[in-house]
C-alpha cells in the first residue's frame, strides 16, 4: 500500500504531511511517557523488529503469499505512541533508502499506514479490554478483532484521501469498494498472524505486551504468616487531569458544530434516503418539535444559512453538555451515597470468606511467578554474557 | 554485522555527487519531486527533460543505468494498478486496437507512472550516492527531532542484526523438515516472530544498559557535524532549479 510520488495532489500531500508532523509530535512525547529515556535504543528496536517482519512471507495458497503490515502488532505490543513512531520511522527509511512510498507521499504514507492502522487498533483493543472479562483469551480475541479492523480502516482512509486529491477520477466508490474488499481479506490474514504472535509473546514474556499489562496477579508476600500485597516495583503514574481531554473535546465539538458542519452534505443521510426511496417514510409525521426555534439545524430568524447552522449546532453543544453533566453529576451523587451504606455492612463478612480461601491459591501463585521469573533472569543474564 | 556498514543501495564511487554534503542531497531530492509532483500532466516534454536531468545526475554520480533500472522494480504493484486505471475510469472513450479505453484513465495512468517512475528513479540515485550514517546526519541536519533521528540510527543499525536473527530461525526451521506451505504452517511462523520480538526488545534493554554504562544520558553527543558552503547548495540546488524552471515553461505554454 505504499502510494509513490504523483498518486495524491500537492495540496493534499502538503496537508497529510502537516497531520503526520503532528502525530509524530505527538508520538515522540506519549513514547517518552511510555518507555522513558530508553526511547531511543528499544523504539529503534521495534522498528527493526517492524521491518523485519514485515519480510516475513506467509504462505497463502498455491503460491501466493503475503506479509505482515504490523500496525496493530506494534501497537499492542509496545503502545499507541511507540507504534506510531515505528512504523513512521520505518516507513522514512523506506522511503529514503528503498524508493518504497514517493517522498512527496510520505505524509500520506505515515497517516494511512502508521497513525491510522494503530490508532484503530488499539481504540479497538482497548475497549474491548475494558469490556472483556480480564483473561488471557480476552486479549486473543481484542487482537484479532483490532487487527481485523485496522487494515479495512486504513484502507477507507486511503479512500478518503484519494477523495480529496486524487489525481485520477476513477470514482471514489470504485476504489472503496475494491481497496475495503481487497484488504478485508488481507485484515483477516492480519489478524490470524497478530493474533498468534502476540499469544506467542505472551505465553513467555506476558510482561512485555503493552496491551495486556493489567492482567497479571498482583505480587504477595507471605511475612510472618500472613499475606501482604509487596510494594509496587514501579510507582505508580500519577492520575492524569481529565481537564486537558475535557477542554480538547470541548474545543473540537464546538469547531465541528459551528464551522464544519456547514460543510456536511444538506443531502439525506443513508437511512433517510432509503426511507424515502422504499417509500417508508410516507406515514411518519412531522417531528412534534418542527415549530422549536431550532427545528433542522438551524435558527429562526436568521437569514444567513453559514451563521444560522453554526449557532445551532454551537447552542446544541451547549445544552447537550449542560444536560450531559447534570445526568452525570446526579448519579454519580447518588451511587458514592449508596456505596457509602453498603460498605458499613459488607465489610465485616467479606474479609472472613476471603481469607479463608485465598490465602493457598494466592500463596501457589506467588510462588510460581518468582520461579520463572528468577529462571528467566538468570537465562537472559546468560545470553548477555554469551552476545554481549 | 559481517557486511559492514554500508547498506545495498549504496554504490561507492569518487563522483561529485558522492562528496555532496548530505543534507543538501536530500533537501535537493525533496525540491525536485515537489517540482515534479506539481507539474501540468499534459505537459509530456517537461517529463522528458526531468528524465535527462536525472541521467545527467546519474552520469555525474557514476551511477550505471542498468543498476538505476534495476532498482525500479519497486513500483511494479503500482504500474498495475496504473495499467488498470483506463479499464475502469469514466468518461470520454477512445478505441486503442480494438479496447475501449477511457481517455482519463489513460491520462491518469500516464501521470501515475511518469511521477511515481521519476520520484523512484530520484530516490535511487540519492540511497546509490549517500551513504547510511551520512544520510541520517542528513536528516538531523535538515532539523528532523534528535529523538526521531536516533530512532531511526538504531532501526538502520540493527535492522541487519534482527534481519540476520530472523534469517537464522528460517534456517533453524527449515533444517528441521519444515516447508510453509500454506494457512495452516501461520502458527509456526507467528511463533517465530514472537520469538523475534521477544530478541528484539530484549536486545534493546540490553543495547540501552550498555549504553548507559558507557555515559548516556539521552542525547547522541554530535561528534561530526556535516557542514555546506554555499558552492555547494549551489551545486545540488542546480537540479530542483532547473527542474522548476522546465515545470513553469510547462505551465505557462
Amino acid at each position: 500500500m505504499h502510494v509513490p510520488d504523483g498518486f495524491i495532489d500537492a495540496p493534499a500531500s502538503a496537508v497529510a504531511g502537516v497531520v503526520a508532523a503532528g502525530a509524530v509530535a505527538v508520538s515522540l512525547k506519549g513514547a517518552r511517557k511510555e518507555l522513558d529515556e530508553r526511547t531511543a535504543p528499544l523504539a529503534g528496536l521495534v522498528a527493526a523488529f517492524v521491518f523485519a517482519v514485515q519480510m516475513l512471507n506467509f504462505p497463502v495458497a498455491a503460491g501466493t503469499s503475503g506479509h505482515l503490515l504490523g500496525g496493530a502488532l506494534a501497537a499492542i505490543l509496545v503502545g499507541p505512541y511507540t507504534g506510531v513512531l515505528c512504523i513512521s520511522v520505518v516507513l522514512l527509511m523506506q522511503g529514503v533508502l528503498f524508493a518504497d512510498g514517493g517522498l512527496t507521499a510520505l505524509g500520506v504514507n505515515i497517516t494511512t499506514m502508521g497513525v491510522v492502522t494503530v490508532l484503530v487498533a488499539s481504540f479497538a483493543f482497548r475497549g474491548l479490554l475494558a469490556v472483556l472479562p480480564r483473561r488471557r483469551g480476552s486479549v486473543t480475541v481484542a487482537a484479532f478483532v483490532a487487527a481485523l479492523l485496522s487494515v479495512p480502516a486504513a484502507a477507507a482512509f486511503f479512500t478518503l484521501v484519494y477523495a480529496v486529491g486524487g489525481t485520477t477520477d476513477v470514482p471514489a466508490g470504485t476504489v472503496l469498494t475494491a481497496m475495503v474488499g481487497v484488504h478485508v481479506l488481507i485484515g483477516i490474514g492480519e489478524a490470524v498472524i497478530t493474533t498468534a504472535t502476540v499469544g506467542a509473546v505472551i505465553a513467555v514474556r506476558p510482561d512485555l505486551v503493552h496491551g495486556a499489562r493489567g492482567l497479571t496477579a498482583p505480587l504477595k508476600l507471605r511475612v510472618g504468616g500472613e499475606l501482604v500485597d509487596a510494594a509496587p516495583a514501579t510507582p505508580a503514574p500519577a492520575p492524569r487531569s481529565p481537564r486537558k481531554v475535557w477542554i480538547a473535546g470541548l474545543v473540537t465539538s464546538l469547531l465541528l458544530a459551528g464551522f464544519v458542519s456547514f460543510y456536511a452534505s444538506a443531502s439525506p443521510d443513508g437511512l433517510e434516503k432509503v426511507a424515502a426511496d422504499q417509500g417508508i417514510d410516507r406515514k411518519v409525521e412531522e417531528h412534534a418539535a418542527k415549530d422549536s426555534p431550532l427545528a433542522d439545524y438551524g435558527v429562526q430568524d436568521i437569514a444567513n444559512a453559514r451563521l444560522s447552522g453554526g449557532l445551532a449546532g454551537v447552542i446544541g453543544v451547549a445544552a447537550t453538555i449542560v444536560v450531559g453533566t447534570g445526568v452525570f453529576w446526579t448519579v454519580r451523587r447518588r451511587r458514592t451515597e449508596a456505596a457509602g451504606r453498603t460498605e458499613a455492612t459488607g465489610r465485616t463478612e467479606a474479609t472472613g470468606r476471603t481469607e479463608a480461601t485465598g490465602r493457598t491459591e494466592a500463596a501457589a501463585r506467588t510462588e510460581s511467578s518468582a520461579r520463572t521469573e528468577s529462571s528467566a533472569r538468570t537465562e537472559s543474564a546468560a545470553r548477555t554474557d554469551e552476545t554481549g | 554485522m559481517g557486511s559492514g556498514h554500508a547498506h545495498r543501495l549504496y554504490r561507492h564511487a569518487d563522483s561529485p555527487v558522492h562528496a555532496l554534503p548530505p543534507h543538501c542531497k536530500l533537501a535537493a531530492v525533496l525540491a525536485f519531486v515537489v517540482v515534479v509532483v506539481s507539474t501540468p500532466r499534459e505537459a509530456v516534454w517537461a517529463f522528458a527533460g526531468y528524465a535527462l536531468l536525472l541521467a545527467a545526475v546519474a552520469r555525474a554520480a557514476r551511477v550505471p543505468g542498468r543498476f538505476l533500472l534495476r532498482r525500479l522494480v519497486i513500483e511494479v504493484p503500482f504500474v498495475a494498478f496504473a495499467l488498470l486505471m483506463p479499464f475502469v475510469s469514466q468518461g470520454e472513450r477512445v478505441q486503442v486496437l480494438g479496447l475501449s479505453l477511457s481517455v482519463s484513465g489513460l491520462w491518469g495512468a500516464w501521470n501515475v507512472l511518469a511521477k511515481g517512475t521519476l520520484g523512484v528513479a530520484a530516490s535511487v540515485l540519492l540511497a546509490a550516492s549517500t551513504e547510511l550514517r551520512a544520510l541520517l546526519l542528513g536528516l538531523q541536519r535538515l532539523k528532523l527531532p534528535p529523538l526521531l533521528v536516533q530512532i531511526a540510527a538504531f532501526m538502520i543499525r540493527y535492522g541487519d542484526v534482527v534481519t540476520d536473527e530472523l534469517r537464522r530461525m528460517r534456517i533453524a526451521r527449515e533444517s528441521r523438515g519444515f516447508e510453509a506451505r500454506g494457512v495452516r504452517h501461520w502458527g509456526v511462523l507467528a511463533k517465530s516472530a514472537g520469538a523475534l520480538f521477544i530478541r528484539s526488545y530484549e536486545r534493546g534493554e540490553r543495547v540501552h544498559l550498555a549504553m548507559v554504562s558507557r555515559g548516556y544520558a539521552g542525547t547522541m553527543p554530535v561528534i561530526d557535524v556535516a557542514t555546506a558552503t554555499r558552492a555547494q547548495w549551489a551545486y545540488a540546488l542546480a537540479l530542483p532549479c532547473a527542474a522548476l524552471l522546465i515545470c513553469l515553461l510547462g505551465w505557462f505554454l
